[in-house]
C-alpha cells in the first residue's frame, strides 16, 4: 500500500512540476489514485467492480443451482430420501451463525466509516469466529456422512483397488438358487416383510421406462416369485439391443438416443407416515447411486460456500490486521466495505443453500 | 504505514489530483466526500427480521402443503431473507442504483440459465440418469 502511495505521491509531483507548479499535492488525500477525480468516484468504481466480481460468483454458483434445479424437478423422490441424512438443526444453527456474522460485519464497516479501528478488530474477530464456528458445524455434518461412507460419489471409488462403477454382468442362468443368490449380492435384499416388492416391472426389451415410470405401472406389484427371475437383468437394456423410441412419430419422441443400458429404478421406496422404511444402505446398488447425485450435490454446493468461507476468513485477517494498524477511516475504508460485501454474499448463498437442502418436505 | 485519518467533513476538493491538467482549479471545492453510515439499530432489526424469517422458514417444513408449495415457500422466504441482506449489510438500499442493475442482471441470467435448462431436460427425461451398473457394461 505504502508503495503505491508513494507512486501516487510521486505521480502527483511529476504532474504538478509539469503542468502547474503553484499547486500543491498536500490536500491530495493519501489513499486516492490519481486516476480518479474524487474519493468519492474512486470508492464507487471498486464498489462497482466488486460488484461485477459477485456477479460471475452468483453465475458460478448459478451452475450448481441449475444442477440441482434439473435434478429435483425431475426427481422430487430422491431428494426427499436423501435430505433426511442431513441435520436440520445443525443447518439451522449454522444459518444463526452466519446471519449473525454478517450482523458483525456489517456493524464492523460502520465501524470503519467512523474511524473507530478498535471496534472494527471487535467487530472482525466476531466475524472470525462465526465463519469459524460455521465451518466446525460444517465438519461435524461432514464427518457424519463419511461415517454413513456418504462422500461425493460412491464410498469405494476413493480406494485405490477401484475399477469404476461396476455392477455384475454375469450372463444370465437359468438355476434358479444361482439367480437369488445374484440378487441378494446385487441387491442386498431386504426381507419382503419390510419393504415393498423392490422388483422393478418386467417391460419389453427395448422399451426404456426412464426414472419414475416403474413405480407408476400396476405391473409393479407383479409376484415376488415371479420378478425375482427377472429384477436382474430387469427392464435395463443391454448394450447392443435395438432401441425402439415408444414415443415414436410423436411430438414427444426423443431427440436423443437414449444411454444404452439404462437401470429403470429410482428411490422411490415405502414412504408411510412421513417416514421412511428404508434405509440407505438397505437400498439396491443402483438406487443408492440415485440417491449419491443427491449427495454430490450436497457436497459440491457446500462445499464450493465451504471454500467461499474461508478465504472470506482470510480476507478478513488481513483487514483485522489493517485496522490493527488504524489504516481506516471516514475517507478510507473501502477495503473493509468490499471485503464485508464478499462476506454478505456468502451468506446470501448459505440463505438459499439451507432451505434448497436441508428442508425438503 | 500509519495513515492521516481524515474526517468526514473534510472537502474532497483537493482530490483534484494535480495531474488532471483539465479540472479547473476553482472547481475543487465542489463537495464534501459523503459517507452513508448504517444506524444500529437499523442493522439489528435486519437481523432480528433475518432470524424470525429463518424461523418461519424451519417452521414451515413440519406442514405439508404439498411438494410444489413447500419449494416455493421456501424460496419465497429465502428471497425476503436476501433482499435484506443485499438492501440493508450490503448497502445497497444508499448506493448507486447501477450496483442493484448488476445484481440484477446476474440473478436474471441465473433464472434464463436454469429456466430454459428446466424446460429443455424434459426433452430428454429419458437420458437423465447417472452413467451407472450396465451402462459401463461391455
Amino acid at each position: 500500500m505504502s508503495e503505491l502511495v508513494n507512486k501516487q505521491q510521486a505521480a502527483v509531483a511529476l504532474a504538478g512540476d509539469t503542468f502547474s507548479p503553484a499547486r500543491d499535492h498536500h490536500h491530495h488525500p493519501p489513499h486516492l489514485a490519481h486516476h480518479f477525480d474524487t474519493l468519492e468516484q474512486q470508492f464507487a468504481s471498486g464498489k462497482l467492480g466488486m460488484w461485477v466480481f459477485l456477479a460471475t460468483e452468483l453465475l458460478m454458483f448459478g451452475g450448481l443451482f441449475c444442477a440441482y434445479s434439473v435434478y429435483r424437478h425431475n426427481h422430487p423422490e430422491i431428494f426427499e430420501f436423501g435430505h433426511q441424512y442431513l441435520d436440520k438443526t445443525l443447518g439451522a444453527i449454522n444459518t444463526i451463525v452466519l446471519i449473525t456474522s454478517s450482523l458483525t460485519m456489517a456493524w464492523g464497516v460502520r465501524e470503519a466509516q467512523l474511524g473507530h479501528n478498535k471496534r472494527l478488530a471487535l467487530c472482525l474477530i466476531l466475524t472470525l469466529l462465526g465463519g469459524a464456528g460455521f465451518m466446525c458445524i460444517k465438519t461435524v455434518e461432514y464427518h457424519a456422512k463419511w461415517e454413513h461412507r456418504v462422500f461425493a460419489g460412491r464410498w469405494d471409488q476413493y480406494d485405490p483397488r477401484y475399477k469404476g462403477p461396476q455392477v455384475p454382468h454375469e450372463p444370465p442362468t437359468n438355476e434358479p438358487e444361482a439367480q437369488a443368490e445374484q440378487q441378494i449380492k446385487n441387491n442386498k435384499m431386504l426381507p419382503q416383510t419390510t419393504m415393498e416388492p423392490q422388483n422393478m416391472p418386467t417391460l419389453p426389451q427395448g422399451a426404456n421406462p426412464g426414472y419414475g415410470a416403474a413405480l407408476a405401472t400396476p405391473q409393479a406389484a407383479t409376484a415376488p416369485s415371479e420378478a425375482a427371475a427377472t429384477t436382474q437383468a430387469g427392464p435395463m437394456l443391454q448394450a447392443g439391443d435395438a432401441y425402439a423410441d415408444p414415443n415414436a412419430g410423436t411430438a414427444d419422441a426423443a431427440k436423443i438416443h437414449p444411454m444404452q443400458g439404462v437401470p429403470a429404478g429410482l428411490a422411490t421406496r415405502v414412504h408411510a407416515e412421513g417416514k421412511w422404511e428404508v434405509k440407505f444402505d438397505d437400498l439396491p446398488k443402483t438406487e443408492q447411486d440415485h440417491v449419491l447425485t443427491f449427495f454430490n450435490l450436497y457436497f459440491l454446493m457446500t462445499g464450493l460456500h465451504g471454500i467461499h468461507v474461508l478465504v472470506g476468513m482470510g480476507l478478513i485477517c488481513w483487514i483485522l490486521i489493517r485496522s490493527m494498524k488504524h489504516e481506516f477511516g471516514p475517507t478510507y475504508f473501502a477495503p473493509v466495505d468490499l471485503v464485508g460485501l464478499y462476506w454478505h454474499l456468502v451468506d446470501l448463498i448459505w440463505i438459499f443453500l439451507f432451505p434448497l437442502l436441508y428442508l425438503i418436505h | 504505514m500509519a495513515h492521516e485519518i481524515q474526517h468526514v467533513s473534510t472537502p474532497a476538493g483537493g482530490a483534484h489530483a494535480a495531474g488532471q491538467s483539465h479540472v479547473p482549479a476553482h472547481g475543487q471545492h465542489h463537495g464534501e466526500y459523503h459517507v452513508h453510515v448504517v444506524p444500529p439499530w437499523l442493522l439489528i432489526a435486519v437481523f432480528v427480521c433475518l432470524v424470525i424469517l429463518t424461523g418461519i422458514t424451519v417452521g414451515v417444513t413440519y406442514f405439508d402443503f404439498g411438494r410444489t408449495l413447500n419449494v416455493w415457500i421456501a424460496l419465497a422466504v429465502a428471497v425476503a431473507k436476501a433482499t435484506l441482506v443485499a438492501l440493508f449489510f450490503m448497502h445497497l438500499r444508499w448506493d448507486s442504483p447501477f450496483n442493484s442493475v448488476v445484481l440484477f442482471a446476474a440473478l436474471f441470467f441465473v433464472a434464463l440459465f436454469i429456466g430454459t435448462v428446466i424446460l429443455d431436460s424434459k426433452e430428454y427425461q429419458i437420458n437423465f440418469v447417472p452413467p451407472t451398473s450396465t451402462s459401463m457394461a461391455p
